[in-house]
């Protein structure tokens, strides 16, 4: 997933999520079956994991640019210099 | 959101903690039940009663008891525990309690019954005060909800009263 596709999964998994609870509360309350809100939540939950948990490709319509590796390996990193490290302290 | 893993754990935290609040909701809905619910008790019979051999009296009676509970029933409702109690004082203990009869309803549909039977649980003094004891006999439930808090009342029928004699 790109950033965005990132972001735009989560936003969706909290709202179904909370659609679900409502839904399935007045559901239960107005059926007056426990079991029904239960289960109409149960299913919200997988239904809202199948839509936001794999990496489905709409979340990936503004792709990252890596770096090609072959582009890479012409531009060694740089070596760290070994400094003398400083022993000021700082309040 | 980083990855699979990430994500399903997020969704599944949520989802648990939003089943919590949920659940606290349901069982505050069950405060706007109102119930009305009745109950009768009638003595039949005085099966027997005696004093036992370690000096305690014990009676046994038949009794019919009646009651309409459905309106203690909500859609949060597991089922209800109902129990059927003799109280009176004496001079030993200012008040007693003894539990006669239980039974566990299951459904709204069980919770208008009429049973006719004898004392499930032995009604036995502590001393000899019951002849001629005039005692109440209470109807309590406990409402056992499906997630949340137990409601639990009585109800108090009075004017019961044991023979002045052994028999």
């Amino acid at each position: 997933m790109d950033w965005q596709g990132q972001k735009l999964a989560e936003q969706i998994m909290q709202v179904l999520l909370l659609v679900f609870a409502v839904v399935s509360f007045v559901a239960g309350y107005v059926l007056g079956s426990f079991q029904m809100m239960m289960l109409v939540y149960a299913g919200g939950v997988t239904l809202t994991a199948l839509i936001t948990v794999p990496n489905w490709p709409f979340f990936n319509r503004r792709p990252l640019n890596w770096l090609d590796p072959s582009e890479a390996e012409k531009h060694p990193k740089p070596q760290v210099a070994v400094s003398s490290k400083k022993k000021g302290t700082k309040k | 959101m980083h990855s699979f893993g990430y994500r399903l754990n997020g969704l599944l935290t949520f989802a648990v903690t939003i089943l919590a609040l949920m659940c606290a909701i349901t069982s505050l809905s069950d405060n706007f039940n109102t119930p009305s619910p009745s109950a009768e008790i009638k003595i039949i019979n005085i099966n027997w009663f005696q004093k036992q051999p370690q000096g305690h009296d014990e009676v046994s009676l038949m009794m019919n008891v009646s009651a309409d509970l459905q309106s203690l029933f909500t859609w949060n409702t597991k089922q209800v525990f109902i129990f059927v109690a003799a109280e009176y004082g004496t001079p030993k203990n200012s008040l007693n309690q003894v539990s006669l009869w239980d039974a566990i309803i299951p459904a709204k549909e069980n919770a208008k019954f009429w049973i006719h039977t004898s004392n499930k649980y032995r009604f036995v003094d502590q001393g000899n005060n019951l002849r001629g004891k005039k005692f109440n006999l209470t109807m309590h439930w406990h409402v056992m909800p499906k997630t949340g808090k137990m409601f639990a009342d009585k109800i108090v029928l009075t004017g019961y009263s044991l023979p002045e004699e052994y028999r």
